[in-house]
């Protein structure tokens, strides 16, 4: 790592970045007040699917970027999962070269446009910022600068594509086009490998494309990330499950001389708890794909969605508040979020939180289902809930939810989203014997190279962590990409 | 891009395809199905792989025309292409020499059953074929069952070709007649849900192949859940093969019409659009 915090000790002392430092006194630099990022009307947006946050601009761009002090120690960096020179695309941003902002994002991250939008900054980069740290303040808003640039450079028409190293022709195949194997697909083609990723579905982008909704990250931008990484030279074979289409035997045999698997969040949980399988019950997983990939509420798409007058979604995550919120969209009158524990533990941003709040979503938070109940056509139409209070803190650190007897009460819902969290996908652990997993299912790696048991095979995201954020799953692909890199060279050079 | 090589209708609403898949077609099993979106608008929808040729490259589907993505499906010809196939999906089904092996098909359900009738024949067991459907036209592949089975037997509701009578009455019939160690069935819910009643009244260990509503078909979505022992498992990736004695066959068919009255609805206006 040393040589990482040189390279960015040489960036800092460049002297535009020491110019730029002396222009404006750090005092006045701290007196300025964080930008607040433009949002669609809550009135207007929970009746369609545009996107909720509309941006910064050019002007409130450049003022926050004052507001960084561009210092000596970035820990802000040390708080990135994948490592962005943070000052340094902030301080572009300052001298208004918003190209050169996005060409630094590029330097780390393959999908800027992407963590813009849907990193938890206020648990990673902006929670370690000098301002939240030190000065008690709010930090600056560095994902909605990040939002700023990649969208300027996209909407500029000008999207620079990152530098890759001479072609090897080395084969490498990246298993599933979620966040992470493209992370890990866009440094092994930096690296200078032929580079084709494997996606089981007939789109690509996996988590960003079925899960996330079009108001939180539209898919068309999601398509022009990707577009730049085929320009990086990356393949991409979509319908096809490695370990079913071919085996991974097969693809070696094709000269493929090492795997990153991404397969990502697999099998939904359910509760377990009876009427579970009525009709109008379904997975969050289920509900967004029918949605956000099959497009099931656009009348011109052939797969159909239930989504009634009184949706009760189960969870607290991003993935509740991606489903309640879609079900608002839809027409729901009543869109419920029900929570086992307090808003004070939800797993969601607070970002979504609030969002869902202003779009006039309803919060039972301290309840949990026990029971549904159908009609005679076999379609949910209630449900019963038990009230929880909280006890000590559990192995998450999360204080305890326990029910309260006799305090079970019906309430109706003709359509429940259950998003309690899924366990890893099955296919690649069932595909290979000697592939050694968790108790959970979830592949066991070296967490500094990500290594699996089987040595071509290194592994991140869902199918390593168990469910996790885009920027962590991204974070393993960058160090997986650099392992199977010195895997590779030294099998290479032990040869 | 998958093209179609061959079609042929075996009735009206029941057509045979043979698509090129040439990974698919290496890799497959008895039992696999594969997910398949005929255009950009479709939706995914799974079917069983009723046979393969590894040298040709190609797979066979055999639909029936019940909405509007199966009549899409029978609408196209020779030398169009469908936009995605995905697989071999699923479990492959588990083959070993048990001795007699009653395999009830029903429907279309037969077409799946053929590579498990060959792959059951070639592992050295005694194999009766029941093929059950409403009326002579629906009655499918007899031939190549014929061809590989030790005896057929055709069973239709309306007597107008086999003996008459459902499948459940075949299958007693030979069930009567000598030892069945072994049954297979694949068909529409219902037809499963009495073979394996039946079965059950003898104990005879039972097999069906579940044909559940899916979107994504790997493990993902949980649209094909059903509750096998009391337990909720996924057919895609844990079935599709399930055994039949376990499977709550109730459930299964209210969830199957979870979308009856929206899949009503858009096969009409598809209707009113293909004959404007």
């Amino acid at each position: 790592m040393e040589n990482i915090a040189d390279y960015l000790k040489a960036e800092r002392s460049q002297e535009w970045r020491a110019e730029l430092r002396k222009s404006m006194k750090a005092k006045e630099r701290t007196s300025l007040e964080r930008v607040k990022m433009l949002e669609e009307d809550p009135n207007v947006r929970n009746k369609n699917i545009i996107e909720v946050n509309k941006g910064l601009t050019p002007e409130m761009a450049i003022v926050e970027s004052h507001r960084c002090l561009d210092c000596p120690d970035p820990t802000c960096i040390s708080g990135c999962p994948v490592g962005i020179n943070i000052p340094k695309f902030i301080k572009k941003i300052e001298t208004k070269d918003f190209l050169g902002a996005a060409v630094t994002l590029k330097e780390t991250n393959a999908l800027p446009a992407v963590c813009g939008r849907v990193c938890p900054q206020e648990k990673q980069c902006e929670l370690s910022c000098f301002y939240t740290q030190k000065l008690k303040k709010s930090p600056i808003a560095i994902g909605h600068l990040e939002r700023f640039a990649a969208d300027w450079e996209r909407n500029s028409g000008k999207m620079s594509i990152p530098k890759t190293e001479k072609h090897n022709k080395i084969k490498v195949g990246v298993v599933g086009s979620g966040p992470s194997g493209l992370a890990a697909a866009g440094d092994l083609a930096k690296y200078g490998y032929d580079v084709t990723v494997f996606e089981a579905l007939h789109e690509v982008g996996g988590v960003l494309k079925y899960g996330i909704p079009e108001f939180r990250l539209p898919n068309e931008l999601v398509d022009i990330e990707i577009e730049t990484m085929r320009q990086m030279g990356i393949k991409f074979h979509t319908n096809f499950i490695v370990g079913k289409t071919a085996s991974f035997d097969d693809l070696k045999a094709e000269g493929f001389q090492a795997f990153f698997v991404g397969s990502g969040a697999g099998l939904p949980r359910f509760m377990d708890i009876p009427g579970e399988n009525l009709n109008g019950i379904f997975s969050s997983n289920e509900y967004l794909t029918r949605i956000n990939l099959m497009h099931a509420s656009n009348d011109e798409y052939d797969t159909p969605v239930i989504s009634g007058k009184h949706v009760a979604v189960i969870g607290g995550g991003n993935t509740a508040m991606d489903s309640v919120r879609t079900a608002k969209r839809l027409g729901a009158e009543k869109a419920m979020i029900i929570y086992r524990r307090s808003e004070t533990e939800m797993p969601a941003r607070n970002e979504e939180i609030k969002h869902a709040k202003e779009e006039g979503i309803i919060f039972m938070n301290l309840h949990s289902p026990t029971e549904y109940y159908g009609d005679e056509k076999g379609r949910v139409k209630q449900m019963k809930v038990q009230k929880m209070e909280l006890g000590e803190p559990d192995a998450s650190g999360r204080r305890r939810p326990i029910p309260i007897e006799s305090s079970e009460f019906i309430v109706d819902a003709d359509t429940v989203v259950v998003s309690v969290g899924v366990s890893p996908n099955p296919l690649i652990p069932k595909a290979l014997k000697n592939l050694k997993v968790t108790d959970w299912g979830t592949i066991v790696v070296n967490p500094d190279t990500m290594q699996s048991s089987v040595p071509e095979i290194f592994a991140g995201g869902d199918i390593v962590r168990g469910g996790a954020t885009v920027i962590l799953a991204m974070g393993d692909g960058r160090k997986a990409a650099a392992g199977m890199h010195k895997y590779i060279q030294e099998k290479i050079t032990a040869n | 891009m998958s093209k179609i090589l061959e079609k042929e209708f075996f009735s009206k609403n029941v057509v045979k395809i043979v698509l090129e898949a040439p990974e698919i077609a290496k890799s497959r099993k008895p039992g696999h199905f594969v997910i398949i979106r005929i255009d950009a608008k479709g939706e995914r929808i799974p079917l069983t792989i009723a046979w393969a040729d590894e040298k040709k490259g190609t797979i066979t589907l055999v639909v029936q025309k019940v909405g509007v993505t199966s009549a899409k499906l029978s609408k196209l010809n020779t030398g169009d292409e469908i936009m995605d196939v995905v697989g071999p999906l699923g479990q492959a089904t588990h083959i070993e020499k048990v001795g007699t092996v009653l395999c009830a098909g029903g429907g279309v359900g037969v077409a799946p059953m053929l590579p498990i009738v060959d792959g059951l024949k070639k592992a050295g067991n005694r194999v009766i074929t029941i093929l059950a459907a409403r009326s002579k036209d629906l009655i499918i592949l007899e031939d190549q069952m014929r061809g590989i089975s030790d005896e057929v037997i055709v069973m239709t509701d309306d007597g107008s070709y086999g003996k008459q009578g459902l499948v459940t009455a075949g299958m007693e019939e030979v069930i009567h007649r000598e030892k069945v160690d072994l049954c297979f069935t694949i068909g529409p819910a219902i037809m499963m849900k009495f073979a394996s009643l039946t079965t059950k009244k003898y104990n005879i260990p039972t097999m069906a192949s579940l044909n559940t509503i899916m979107v994504d078909g790997t493990g993902m979505c949980g649209a094909c859940r059903v509750s096998v022992g009391g337990k909720t498992r996924f057919v895609c990736v844990d079935g599709p093969e399930f055994d039949a004695h376990q499977v709550d066959f109730d459930e299964m068919l209210t969830r199957l019409g979870a979308y009856k009255d929206q899949e009503f609805e858009a096969y009409q206006k598809y209707l009113q659009t293909v004959e404007a």
